[in-house]
């Protein structure tokens, strides 16, 4: 899903920078100072997460999960997956410092919008409609965010329109494993410990 | 999991302020991925990688641990020839690639690998809690840097539970196949990962209380700017200058 340095233009990769700081500075102002362990805490545990190898025929994928970034953390994903994404390019060195204001952009949006409009149904008291939001959660985080980052090649330049198509018909798999993967993970946050569905910056009567 | 396997170290790049490193990594990185010269783009690999070198990193391990940022490449490689319209030079069926197309994927590459060498030398040789000390001092809003520290402090933490549950599923006979009840699993396992970051962060925060936390915490090691790094600045800059007036030349050439 991530977009390499080297690659997009310079309109793209400011607009990218200020929509990143913009949100982020939502997010962080959302956020009370304590709320910062949980929100960090949970940000490590998806950081782990996106580690995990899923097999899938005779290769296997990571999941991205923006989607239940957007469903846990609230407006808190924009400074997350910011986090994420520079903690992984200082870890694992891949780069992508330059262009970590369009790639946040690319994943929080989506998870923004899965927030807004599922959070409401995936706590609700009918199961049936929750295992269909979560799952719906799960496809439009991954779907938005590769048209996203599919966007963002092609306003760069429109010799990149044939990779900007792999980008968004590689990740259709993902999207399907992300819909069941998200099932089983809200079912289990459901039953287990709901609290952990309430965003950090809600307030709840 | 490993982390940091750069940042041990006693070489030049290792000991200069971390400040300094990042005030030299971040025009770096945007000159270079701004530039469209092959001649800068080939300077900057050379020189991204006489600063490896001089860093005393093995560039077996480098490139090991980027590998699969080569995947990347290749895929640019595979698809740019083909998309870009040009002087015919392979012809696959109905494909044509065209002498313009390898030369942009040409620039590409050049342009990412110096950049990930340049993001290693400069910041993979620092620590990443220097690094987060080292943002505080270019006024970064407090909250970030605390939600930096704390995400990166626990990944490891996290990381060891995740591993506690996978190797639970292994033991009562989990193979993952590709199949819902793989699928199902690794959702519950990635649910118990979050409750129990869940729980967790409420007892670090109490922990945090108990010690007196206020919204503030407090650093007891402090970066000092040396004559050597202030030489290590004018040389780097320089270069960095002469970069950007090599991409000037070649543009109006």
């Amino acid at each position: 899903m991530h977009i390499a340095d080297g690659i997009l233009s310079a309109p793209v990769l400011i607009g990218g920078g200020v929509v990143a700081a913009g949100g982020t500075a939502v997010g962080l102002k959302k956020m009370d100072m304590d709320k910062i362990p949980r929100v960090a805490v949970l940000t490590a545990a998806f950081f782990v997460a996106s580690l995990i190898h899923i097999p899938l025929g005779p290769t296997n994928l990571h999941l991205i999960l923006n989607g239940l970034v957007g469903l846990l953390l609230g407006w808190a994903c924009f400074p997350a997956i910011l986090i994420g994404l520079l903690l992984q390019s200082l870890i694992f060195g891949f780069g992508g410092l330059t262009v970590l204001g369009v790639n946040t952009v690319n994943m929080a949006t989506p998870a923004i919008i899965v927030y807004l409009v599922f959070n409401r149904f995936i706590r609700g008291n009918r199961r049936i409609i929750s295992i269909i939001c979560a799952a719906l959660a799960g496809v439009f985080g991954v779907l938005l965010a590769s048209l996203l980052t599919a966007f963002s090649l092609v306003f760069s330049g429109e010799e990149y329109i044939n990779i900007a198509k792999i980008v968004v018909v590689g990740h259709i798999p993902l999207m399907a494993v992300e819909g069941v993967v998200n099932v089983a993970i809200i079912m289990l946050l459901r039953k287990v410990k709901p609290e952990v569905l309430e965003v950090p910056h809600a307030v709840y009567e | 999991m490993i982390i940091e396997n750069f940042a041990e170290g006693k070489s030049l790049l290792h000991t200069t302020d971390p400040r300094i490193k990042i005030c030299l990594c971040v025009p770096y990185i945007f000159v270079i991925a701004l530039s469209n010269s092959l001649y800068t783009a080939a300077a900057a690999v050379l020189i991204a990688l006489s600063l490896i070198i001089i860093s005393g990193l093995r560039l077996g391990n480098v490139l090991k641990s980027i590998r699969v940022f080569f995947w990347f490449i290749l895929l640019l490689w595979v698809v740019l020839p083909f998309s870009i319209p040009g002087d015919q030079i392979i012809r696959l069926g109905p494909l044509r690639a065209s002498s313009q197309g390898v030369l942009k994927a040409l620039a590409i590459s050049l342009k990412s690998t110096a950049i990930v060498f340049f993001i290693i030398a400069f910041l993979g040789t620092t620590k990443v809690f220097s690094l987060v000390h080292a943002m505080s001092h270019f006024h970064m809003p407090k909250k970030l840097l605390y939600l930096t520290f704390l995400s990166y402090r626990y990944i490891h933490v996290i990381y060891m539970e995740y591993v506690k549950l996978r190797d639970a599923m292994r033991i009562r006979g989990f193979r993952p196949k590709t199949n819902i009840h793989t699928y199902k699993s690794i959702g519950y396992l990635i649910g118990m990962l979050l409750i129990r970051s869940y729980e967790r962060s409420e007892r670090i925060y109490n922990a945090m209380l108990c010690r007196g936390f206020h919204g503030r915490f407090y650093l007891f090691e402090h970066f000092a700017v040396t004559g050597r790094d202030m030489v290590f600045l004018s040389i780097m800059a320089a270069t960095l200058m002469g970069i950007g007036w090599m991409e000037w030349i070649t543009k109006i050439m």
